[in-house]
């Protein structure tokens, strides 16, 4: 059965580059890998997902509700918004920190982000909440959050490898002058 | 062969160029963009590739290349294929030297599309093969076997996937480059009995293509393009309610990534019964599905858009007289629009079956989610240019005929200003329709720069010569920015990366004979609004170019700032214009530094001057 990851968040938080990442460093350990994320209008300000598949026996490269072994949400409504995908017993790595709707200025959101953190609190047993705002000014960039997210969810151990195989692999990815700023990210909070 | 991870289209375009392929044009379209996208990154000299002007200029082109020899590939959307529809149906007749793949992305849903259209029932009409597939590996060979099918038959053939396989990715097995096709294009050979299209040849050609398809569809029965997984044969607790002492009783058709989804949901259901996939709708492998309606009583078939399969299978029932019950779309047991889901085919697959769906954790009901709409970005000139024709023409009765595009979404609240969309272009002689419905209104068609060269300058010479009243309005932003910022006519580059001249909108438009052509930076509020007012005053067909370059594509300016000395709250500058830069911070309008380019826009709409910026920073 292959590790079903969902990664989801809004638009412009680094997400694709998290899975590209994962999917590499599958790649570069001979484990299958198959993916699927939202392109186009989506991207505008809005809702973004990566459905990851690493290890044998995926058909597909999306996965059912309630099988997503683990979801790594960069946004906590997001986390909310796939949570059915979730499964029984499975893990939530969430960003503490809300990101307001571009439209929420118009339409008078009230949102704040703490009524999803509680809902997830009461719904999943196994969740692991980052303050990402304040992961990134201790790093000192607020283009740390995707490796901070990632470092965390390798750290979990759902993940079939270490944070070694994934910094390997970004550091082969990333701009050398982008690779101690997210090693740094990737062991933050260890 | 060695593993590499790529998405669906890109692994298209390899498998292509695996093919020996000489030649790609197409026209941008998700979710179809990237495989004309990848052809280009991946040409080391061989290949000639073009963002064409439009799907019937790529198709044109690709058919004089395949005539010569070359092996040719055109890209598109569905949506596309409608305005490549005219030469690919005489083409058909004609047919290829050169082996040509039509490439044509569909849309289930619609995620991005205007229409849930069925490329595979375009290909019946046509009478072209078609190949549908699965997944990314199978994208990568079977569009290989398209080229070898094309060249060897002689005619084009339709490859559509659909979104999820465009845009999925898995880790393939591809080629090396030694284990690549070269394929050395022979050249035009003239021959006018072969090449001109006359109503003797088609008469000739229509019985030919007849004969080769009822040929095709009993090869394609047999080329594994269209297997039956028998399962296990095993009498399963689902298999129960069917007759028993025989193979599986109960069957299911399926087809591209519905396919997946079914062999997920047998697995999540722990049911394993006969499972047909349909590879090549068209010809249908009518063969194929005779041996496979032999072992079913009953077949569920699982198909997105239109039910070809449930229809191609119960013809198949009729013709051959096979007692087999077909299900699907037509019975009401699988939606008959939008897309399928793992989910949504389990449920399908469990009912039909009788058998029960495995039980998911209930949670209680979440809070209200935010939504977060597809809005105009930060700083999008777009924006500055809609606002302009709204207070110009404010208390007037207008028509604001939109287009497709990034602005087809300058219909969202607050500017509202998207009053029809129908087709690329259709804006310009649709505005020209209802002025002459309804003379006392002044009549807007706002168009893109990348659609204006599409298929909006004939809507213009119409508007002209039959003397229509209406202000036709392009959004020039220098790019085709809705499907990631392709080159076009106007930007003075092409996919070869030459640098060329650009082609002048203005020039274009004076030459077909708009007497009234202005060009304004839309994000001068002032100068763009008196301009508007100053043009539509105009009668007869004039124009206005808003000319500013698209946000994303140009580095942002400083952050604009509110002076919370004078700023009296009024909340004009979101009210009014709805920019993703401008939030609700503590109670008050305040700027999101990250999205704001500086455009200056908002400092122009404050009554009280208190937005200031890289414009007004002094």
């Amino acid at each position: 059965m292959p590790t079903n990851i969902l990664i989801c968040g809004v638009g412009g938080q680094g997400i694709v580059l998290t899975s590209k990442l994962i999917a590499a460093t599958a790649m570069a350990h001979n484990i299958p890998v198959k993916s699927a994320e939202t392109i186009g209008m989506a991207q505008k300000g809005g809702s973004v997902f990566s459905f990851l598949r690493v290890g044998e026996g995926a058909f597909c490269p999306m996965f059912a509700e309630g099988t997503a072994d683990i979801i790594i949400a960069f946004e906590p409504a997001e986390a909310v918004r796939m949570l059915p995908f979730l499964k029984d017993g499975g893990q939530i790595i969430v960003n503490t920190h809300p990101i307001m709707p571009v439209t929420a200025a118009l339409s008078g959101s009230a949102y704040t982000g703490a009524e999803m953190l509680e809902y997830l609190g009461r719904q999943v047993n196994d969740l692991i909440l980052v303050d990402g705002e304040k992961a990134c000014a201790e790093i000192g960039s607020p283009r740390a959050l995707n490796m901070i997210m990632l470092g965390a969810a390798v750290r979990s151990g759902v993940l079939p490898f270490d944070i070694a195989a994934i910094e390997e692999t970004m550091k082969a990815t990333v701009k050398p002058q982008f690779i101690e700023m997210n090693s740094k990210a990737l062991h933050y909070g260890e | 062969m060695y593993k590499e991870f790529l998405m669906g289209n890109a692994a298209i375009a390899r498998g292509a160029i695996a093919a020996g392929l000489n030649v790609v044009s197409g026209y941008p379209g998700t979710p179809s963009t990237e495989v004309l996208e990848t052809a280009a990154k991946c040409n080391k000299g061989g290949l000639y590739v073009e963002w064409s002007v439009n799907e019937k200029a790529a198709l044109e082109l690709a058919a004089g290349a395949a005539y010569s020899g070359a092996r040719t590939m055109v890209t598109m959307k569905q949506v596309g294929l409608n305005v490549a529809s005219d030469p690919l149906m005489s083409l058909a007749y004609i047919g290829v030297k050169g082996g040509m793949v039509v490439l044509v992305a569909d849309d289930p849903g619609p995620i991005s599309s205007q229409t849930e259209q069925d490329t595979r029932t375009f290909a019946a009409y046509s009478k072209l093969p078609c190949f549908d597939p699965s997944t990314v590996q199978e994208a990568y060979d079977m569009i290989q076997q398209a080229f070898e099918l094309s060249e060897k038959y002689h005619t084009p053939v339709l490859f559509r996937p659909t979104t999820r396989v465009c845009h999925g990715y898995a880790s393939i097995e591809v080629k090396d480059e030694n284990e690549c096709k070269k394929n050395e294009p022979e050249g035009f050979v003239r021959d006018p009995s072969k090449w001109v299209i006359f109503p003797r040849l088609s008469f000739r050609a229509h019985a030919e293509i007849e004969k080769r398809n009822r040929a095709l569809s009993e090869l394609l029965s047999d080329s594994g393009l269209n297997p039956v997984e028998t399962g296990s044969g095993k009498l399963h607790d689902c298999t129960n309610l069917f007759v028993p002492g025989s193979c599986n009783r109960a069957g299911i058709a399926a087809h591209g990534i519905s396919y997946t989804y079914v062999k997920e949901a047998l697995a999540a259901l722990g049911c394993d019964v006969p499972l047909f996939k349909v590879g090549t709708p068209f010809p249908f492998p009518e063969k194929a599905a005779v041996e496979f309606l032999h072992c079913c009583d009953e077949v569920l078939c699982i198909e997105e858009l239109d039910p070809v399969i449930e229809r191609g299978l119960t013809y198949v029932c009729g013709k051959f007289a096979i007692e087999t019950t077909i299900r699907g779309k037509l019975t009401g047991n699988i939606p008959e629009s939008g897309e399928n889901t793992i989910a949504s085919v389990t449920k399908a697959i469990a009912e039909y079956l009788g058998v029960e769906v495995p039980e998911k954790a209930v949670r209680e009901e979440p809070p209200a989610l935010p939504v977060r709409p597809p809005v105009l970005c930060a700083g999008c000139p777009h924006r500055a240019s809609f606002y302009a024709v709204k207070t110009a023409m404010k208390g007037k009765k207008s028509v604001f005929c939109g287009d497709i595009g990034c602005y087809t979404l300058g219909n969202a609240m607050p500017l509202d200003m998207v009053d029809t969309c129908l087709c690329m272009g259709a804006g310009v002689n649709i505005t020209q329709g209802i002025g002459k419905i309804e003379p006392d209104t002044a009549c807007f068609a706002f168009v893109g720069d990348s659609t204006f060269f599409a298929s909006a300058i004939t809507g213009v010479v119409n508007a002209v010569y039959n003397q229509a009243d209406m202000t036709l309005v392009v959004l020039d932003n220098s790019t085709t920015a809705m499907t990631g910022h392709q080159p076009h006519p106007g930007t003075g580059r092409t996919m070869m990366g030459q640098v060329v001249d650009k082609i002048s909108i203005e020039n274009v438009l004076r030459g077909i004979g708009v007497k009234t052509v202005e060009t304004v930076n839309p994000l001068d509020l002032k100068a763009a609004v008196e301009c508007v007012k100053r043009v539509a005053a105009e009668k007869g067909v004039k124009a206005i170019i808003f000319k500013s370059p698209c946000a994303v594509l140009i580095k942002s300016g400083k952050p604009a700032f509110i002076d919370p000395a004078k700023c009296k709250d009024c909340k004009r500058c979101i009210k009014e214009l709805g920019c993703p830069g401008i939030v609700i911070r503590d109670g008050r309008p305040a700027i999101e530094n990250a999205l704001c380019t500086g455009c200056g826009l908002c400092s122009q709409v404050c009554p009280f001057d208190a937005i200031g910026g890289d414009k007004n920073a002094d």
